[in-house]
């Protein structure tokens, strides 16, 4: 068992490209954790450079008390499942298991009571004897995670984990995931550009753009306290709205005739004329057809069915919201209504630096 | 889609059956018709000239003399003089060597290593090595041979100048090495290229993954490698050793000689037909060298079957 830190990591390839820039994160001992990002932001980079596979170009990685930063991918105490499982396809699934124990010169009665074991605490008994090719997708991640941890690694590092499954079985086996993870202690890395499975999965999650990490919190904190828009925008299943807008007399002007209230807290760092970006999330606006204070006024465009809500897409004085309605109220396009953010659970965010405010 | 379903039940007048495996809905007569001039050409430029060299085989034809102008049918006399010519089996022996040493062991081993040591080199160096094997592969066998003709060449050749051993007959003293150098050096080009695109085809996560768990070098292509481009070698192998063991350019170099020493099989087929005249002796010989062909390629076959259960 061990922590994973690494400090100022840089993974730089010929021609200048940076695919980890400087990137500063402290991984807990027995942690479960979230790198996330759209694709090409550098998470995959940098989940390999820990493995070992990338070699940094600069800064220094520690697993445990160990400096790793040059070590061989296989004397770092890492081991790592493949999105695509990357299971030999000529070994039947003990062999698989047993793989990087016959590597370490393990006896092979040894090996294959070793490789039994953990394949029953992945229910894959009675597959032992089968090959990759003969088992569905959940089996063949399940091989591979058994791989994985049949040698007891201080650290686990999945790529994807969940992307190659199909919808119904990917749920399943996120719980699976995090039931496994928990049961073993073992400080865990996993790479997603999904953010809820992020959300679902992680104790903390490091949310990465262009190379740079743009926020290390809990799901809580990413989704409720983004540090940036573009955090903000990429967390959620429905993304936030980022309006533009101005401070002007204590409020925020959107346009020239709706405004609202600034949200709390953020009173003491705005000044008059300040240009920012005013963000809410569809969950946190209420859809009403009567005016009441601090509302906007709006007009429904489209209309999308998300079974037990509905999620509109409304116009307030050219730009263009989503609002999260409850099914049973739902409105028609071209109704015209008001929207009332829920105050405390508005952001604002500077519209130079992007940055939150408050 | 069955004939069935559009006769009217109870029909007695059973519709003519249409044959499942018959697609396109030809009937024999037309795709007869269509298959015909390609079966005329095979028959015309394979088949008859293997019926024709059976029929050979089994006479005295000759190229010159009164055998030339009609030959006498002599059975198997012709099997039983090859059988028992101890030339015949010392020429079989030395193709023996040929095909292990410059085809299986020279052209796969080194193929293979070359494929291997290019695989993670980019750019013009690879542009450049590839190139280099490539060129050996498609410049034409008589400008090859000439090209180690010089380079071997007793007086003033580039080998013996380079190694200043000026008057040593490379190809005198070491003739079996030399067509064995030669061939390697012409054919490794298709073995790298074969090899070189069966490496990138092996899953990047796979080598990882054995990478992952510390394995070496010699175990990640022991492991991890050879077992995915199982199917790859035993196909390079197969064409390898057919190629080889049928080749006819070392000739250009040694001409078989001196004295019979590089006298591989089909070398030694030409020198009975055609400058010694026997061409009855030599159609037999290539129908023996024909069945042996066939009996590799079922080999090989048989082994890759096995593989595909397995």
């Amino acid at each position: 068992m061990a922590g994973i830190n690494a400090t100022r990591l840089v993974k730089e390839y010929p021609g200048g490209v940076r695919g980890v820039d400087e990137v500063d994160v402290e991984i807990n001992d027995g942690e479960f954790f979230a790198l996330l990002g759209p694709s090409g932001c550098g998470k995959t980079t940098l989940l390999r450079s820990i493995a070992g596979l990338e070699a940094i170009s600069s800064g220094q990685l520690v697993i445990g008390d160990r400096d790793v930063t040059d070590a061989e991918p296989g004397a770092r105490g890492v081991a790592m499942v493949f999105q695509d499982y990357a299971l030999f396809p000529h070994m039947d699934v003990a062999d698989n298991i047993a793989y990087p124990l016959r590597i370490k010169r393990v006896k092979r009665d040894d090996r294959r009571a070793t490789a039994e074991k953990v394949a029953d605490g992945l229910s894959l008994q009675g597959l032992i004897e089968r090959r990759p090719g003969q088992l569905s997708g959940g089996q063949q991640q399940r091989v591979a995670l058994a791989r994985a941890v049949a040698t007891r690694p201080d650290v686990l590092l999945l790529d994807e984990p969940l992307s190659n499954l199909d919808a119904r079985l990917r749920l399943e086996a996120r719980t699976f995931l995090k039931e496994l993870q928990r049961d073993l202690g073992v400080t865990t890395v996993f790479v997603t550009h999904d953010q809820a499975e992020a959300l679902a999965l992680a104790d903390r999650i490091a949310v990465m753009k262009a190379g740079k990490l743009q926020q290390i919190g809990s799901p809580r904190e990413v989704f409720q306290r983004p540090n940036n828009t573009f955090v903000a925008g990429f967390i959620g299943s429905n993304p936030m709205n980022l309006v533009p807008a101005t401070v002007s007399a204590g409020a925020i002007a959107i346009g020239d005739a709706v405004s609202t209230t600034l949200p709390p807290g953020t009173e003491d760092h705005v000044r008059e004329g300040q240009s920012v970006v005013w963000g809410v999330r569809p969950e946190y606006l209420r859809w009403t057809t009567a005016d009441e204070p601090g509302a906007i006024a709006a007009e429904v465009s489209v209309v999308e069915n998300l079974g037990a809500s509905v999620l509109i897409a409304v116009h307030v004085d050219g730009h263009k919201l989503q609002v999260v309605v409850p099914e049973d109220h739902e409105p028609a396009p071209g109704d015209r209504g008001y929207l009332v953010p829920t105050g405390s659970k508005t952001l604002l965010f500077d519209a130079e630096s992007t940055e939150r405010i408050g | 889609m069955t004939a069935s379903t559009t006769t009217p039940a109870g029909s007695l007048t059973a519709p003519r059956r249409r044959r499942a495996d018959d697609v396109a809905g030809l009937g024999t007569a037309r795709a007869g018709i269509f298959v015909a001039p390609a079966l005329t050409l095979i028959g015309l430029f394979l088949l008859f000239p293997a019926v024709w060299t059976i029929w050979l085989g089994m006479t005295d034809y000759r190229l010159t003399g009164l055998q030339a102008a009609s030959p006498e049918f002599v059975g198997l006399d012709n099997y039983v003089e090859a059988l028992t010519d101890p030339s015949f089996w010392n020429s079989l022996w030395l193709t023996l060597v040929f095909v292990v040493a410059s085809g299986i062991v020279g052209q796969t081993l080194i193929g293979f290593a070359l494929a291997w040591s290019v695989r993670n080199i980019h750019g013009w160096v690879k542009a450049l090595i590839e190139g280099l094997v490539l060129a050996a592969w498609v410049i034409p066998a008589s400008v090859a041979s000439f090209l180690w003709l010089v380079l071997m060449d007793r007086r003033s050749g580039t080998l013996n100048g380079l190694l200043g051993t000026d008057g040593y007959a490379w190809l005198i003293e070491h003739p079996m090495e030399a067509i064995i150098l030669f061939n390697i050096w012409v054919g490794t080009a298709f073995s790298m290229q074969l090899f070189s695109s069966a490496l990138s085809a092996v899953p990047p996560s796979q080598i990882e993954s054995a990478k992952m768990v510390g394995a070496s070098g010699w175990q990640q292509l022991r492991d991890v490698i050879i077992p995915n481009i199982k199917g790859h070698i035993l196909t390079n192998t197969l064409l390898i050793t057919l190629w080889t063991f049928n080749t006819f350019t070392p000739y250009l170099v040694t001409a078989g000689g001196p004295n019979g020493k590089t006298e591989i099989l089909s070398v030694y087929i030409y020198e009975t037909a055609i400058p010694g005249g026997q061409l009855g002796l030599g159609a037999a010989i290539s129908l023996i060298m024909l069945l042996i062909n066939l009996v590799i390629a079922l080999a090989y076959i048989r082994v890759s079957r096995g593989r595909k259960k397995g």
